[in-house]
């Protein structure tokens, strides 16, 4: 009897010993791609890489069984380099998902490599809304935010607010008359008018002209239509110029606070921004930012890098619900369970690889309302998650049938 | 503007018994041999998708080459063939869907055709200025490469598709497009050989050597310089377009005056006016930007240290110095 017993015991640890770690354990590779050397660098860059690695910390991936490791590099900002490393990474070293990758030239290049390899792309920092619409891919995730939402939220919320005539400042490219196309949509939906729209060459360093342009059209709302060092140098030229201080609402469509933090609000007070995340925003995210800081020099996170972290955070809560990282499997599970975590809060994942979240409105600071390091916002509006972002229906996104 | 070249005294052909320049024939038919033998080794070596870009732009240096190093002219503005060939090719794939094959001959040919009237505007003058005519020339198809409806702006030309080659072979496997792409190539490399050791390829060093002489021998200058001009561009866009097939986009980063400028490095990492130099550059240079990727912005930092040690230690390039230790053109 007591051998039997024996028996079955051993033969009962046998299997839980063969069965265990087959059934736990996984091994997954992240790649980090984004901007390490250029214009993008502040958004993305090293950071990105240490909030992925806070959020498999965080998840405690580790003593789930998920070894996870990381490999980054730099794209450059160019589409063929970042698809050559996506298609090397896939190819040779073995990565199962890619997050990031601002620049939406280079997403949408590892878009088509991703789906091509069936593998998994999560992007973070790209703002085209192309990537979930008529590119949209079985395996693209898109986290933080994208034209359109930035567009709509952006007019939707200076509306309610009071500014109903706009003029645009249009940086003159696809991206800027994307934005201006968009948001001079949702003026219009919502009842107010845009008096006149000016394209600026694209880059360009003096903005003095069209700025005046804009403060002669009577205008209540400027609005930037355009990103990076052109979004810089048109806020700096309008406090310059005295636009917010002459009574009217300088909206820039894309900001990053790392451009704010740049421009100091000296120059930057009064403006009006439409962000997913911002560091000060709740007791959550002022947690999450303290150890962000801790690993980071003191920089503070934009929402490209919150972003980052929300979506390798999700990825692992599929991987670990799955105990397996089938592409398709994950991305299933991704989709079924809604997102959730202390930056983003509660959203979920659409067919089209759109993730919908809350999206802010804020202005800028004056320096007398700053009361310390990097508090530079004051929350105007509150977008809620199923109005921000395109609906599905205005997708044209083939997999939504 | 006279250029230092390792090939003109070997070209001094000596009255003797022994014909140097078909030595030389020898020589060079061995070293097309070897590179196809690594060419054909080297996917089992290194990632057979990096090599396809080495080879893309090593056919686009020796295009370049072809200009600078035996016409004597230095050309800042060769992106725009490059760029404008990969966008032609781009577009003709994935919108009109013709096969990959006329795909490549069309962004070939548009490149040509810009080259042939640039060029007729650019070699009316010399020197630097017709470098700043070339790069202002390249800059209008850089602008009109971000507004135009068909390049997609900053976002390119994404999902080329490869398509199948003559409508049998699908070039959807790396492996196949990767033999595809080292036969265009090699045969690329061939053109240049062919006309760099024609009399045409003579008389053009005349020119670069002494122009007034060549005029004086009757020989008219403009046309043959317009003749490598056109030629230089069409080899750049076959490599422009090679590169839109194989990694199936086209973007802004193919026409930027950046890409006129890293065709430049790599023109003379490997070796100005040298047959195999351009090759030799363009695998230094792109497997400096490419391996070194994942250490960031100090991969800009290493390409102009390796800049600055060849221009410093060997100014005429890798293969230039290697020319010269062993007294034969390379």
């Amino acid at each position: 009897m007591l051998k039997r017993v024996l028996m079955c015991a051993t033969a009962a640890a046998a299997l839980l010993g063969a069965s265990l770690p087959a059934y736990a354990d996984v091994s997954v590779k992240i790649g980090v791609l984004n901007d390490r050397s250029g214009p993008y660098l502040d958004i993305s860059g090293e950071p990105s890489v240490n909030a992925a690695k806070m959020a498999v910390e965080d998840f405690g991936a580790e003593a789930k069984g998920i070894h996870v490791s990381f490999v980054a590099a730099d794209h450059q900002n160019k589409p063929d380099t970042g698809s050559n490393v996506a298609r090397q990474w896939f190819d040779q070293d073995g990565v199962d998902v890619i997050v990031d990758v601002p620049n939406s030239g280079v997403a949408l290049a590892v878009a088509k490599v991703t789906r091509e390899k069936n593998k998994i792309f999560m992007d973070s920092g790209a703002g085209t809304s192309v990537l979930t619409g008529e590119q949209c891919s079985p395996n693209t995730v898109h986290w933080t935010y994208d034209t359109y939402a930035l567009a709509k939220s952006t007019a939707t919320s200076i509306l309610k607010e009071g500014g109903k005539s706009w003029y645009f400042l249009t940086a003159d490219y696809a991206f800027g008359h994307a934005l201006q196309a968009d948001a001079t949509r949702f003026v219009k939906q919502a009842g107010g008018t845009v008096v006149g729209s000016v394209d600026t060459p694209f880059p360009s360093s003096d903005f003095s002209s069209f700025l005046l342009q804009g403060q002669g059209s009577g205008a209540q709302v400027i609005g930037l239509a355009n990103a990076g060092s052109d979004t810089v140098n048109s806020i700096k030229q309008a406090a310059e110029f005295g636009v917010v201080q002459g009574g009217q609402r300088l909206a820039g469509l894309l900001v990053f606070i790392t451009d704010v933090h740049a421009l100091g609000l000296q120059v930057a007070q009064g403006l009006n921004l439409t962000t997913a995340f911002y560091w000060d925003h709740d007791d959550g995210t002022r947690a999450w930012t303290k150890r962000y800081e801790a690993v980071n020099d003191g920089k503070v996170p934009t929402m490209d890098q919150a972003g980052v972290y929300a979506s390798v955070l999700h990825y692992l809560k599929a991987v670990d619900a799955l105990h397996g990282k089938d592409t398709a499997a994950v991305m299933a599970k991704m989709r079924e369970m809604p997102t959730d975590d202390p930056l983003f809060g509660h959203g979920r994942l659409r067919i089209d690889g759109r993730v919908t979240h809350d999206m802010y409105l804020y202005q800028v600071k004056t320096p007398a309302e700053s009361k310390g390091k990097y508090d530079y916002y004051k929350l105007l509006d509150t977008i809620p998650a199923e109005q921000a972002f395109r609906p599905l229906a205005d997708d044209n996104c083939p997999l939504v049938k | 503007m006279s250029v230092a070249d390792p090939v003109a005294p070997a070209q001094v052909a000596a009255p003797g018994a022994a014909d140097p320049r078909r030595h030389d024939g020898a020589v060079h038919a061995a070293i097309f041999a070897g590179l196809v033998v690594v060419l054909a080794a080297a996917p089992f070596l290194a990632y057979p998708v990096f090599v396809m870009r080495v080879m893309c732009f090593a056919l686009f240096a020796s295009a370049f080459n072809l200009l600078l190093g035996y016409g004597g002219l230095l050309s800042f503005g060769h992106a725009a063939y490059f760029g404008l060939a990969s966008y032609v090719c781009a577009h003709a794939a994935r919108s009109w869907g013709v096969d990959p094959a006329l795909a490549i001959l069309l962004g070939t040919l548009a490149s040509g055709a810009l080259g042939a009237v640039f060029g007729a505007v650019a070699i009316r003058r010399q020197g630097i200025y017709f470098s700043m005519i070339t790069l202002a020339l390249a800059q209008i198809v850089y602008f009109a490469s971000l507004q135009a409806p068909f390049t997609g702006g900053e976002d390119g030309i994404q999902g080329v598709p490869r398509g199948k080659l003559f409508g049998a072979i699908d070039l959807a496997s790396d492996a196949t497009l990767y033999v595809v792409a080292a036969a265009i190539f090699v045969a690329g490399l061939l053109v240049i050989y062919r006309i760099v050791h024609s009399p045409f390829g003579q008389v053009l060093r005349a020119i670069r050597e002494n122009e007034n002489r060549a005029l004086s021998l009757g020989y008219r200058v403009d046309r043959y310089r317009l003749a490598v001009f056109v030629m230089s561009a069409a080899l750049a866009g076959l490599a422009g377009s090679t590169k839109a097939i194989v990694f199936q986009l086209a973007s802004l980063t193919d026409v930027h005056w950046t890409m006129s400028g890293e065709v430049v490095l790599m023109t003379l990492i490997g070796g100005m006016g040298t047959m195999f130099g351009p090759t030799v550059g363009a695998l230094v240079f792109t497997a400096l930007e490419f391996y070194l990727s994942s250490i960031g912005s100090w991969v800009t930092v290493v390409e102009g240290g390796v800049f600055v040690v060849c221009v410093l230690a060997f100014r005429e390039g890798i293969v230039g110095v290697l020319a010269r230790r062993l007294r034969r053109p390379l």
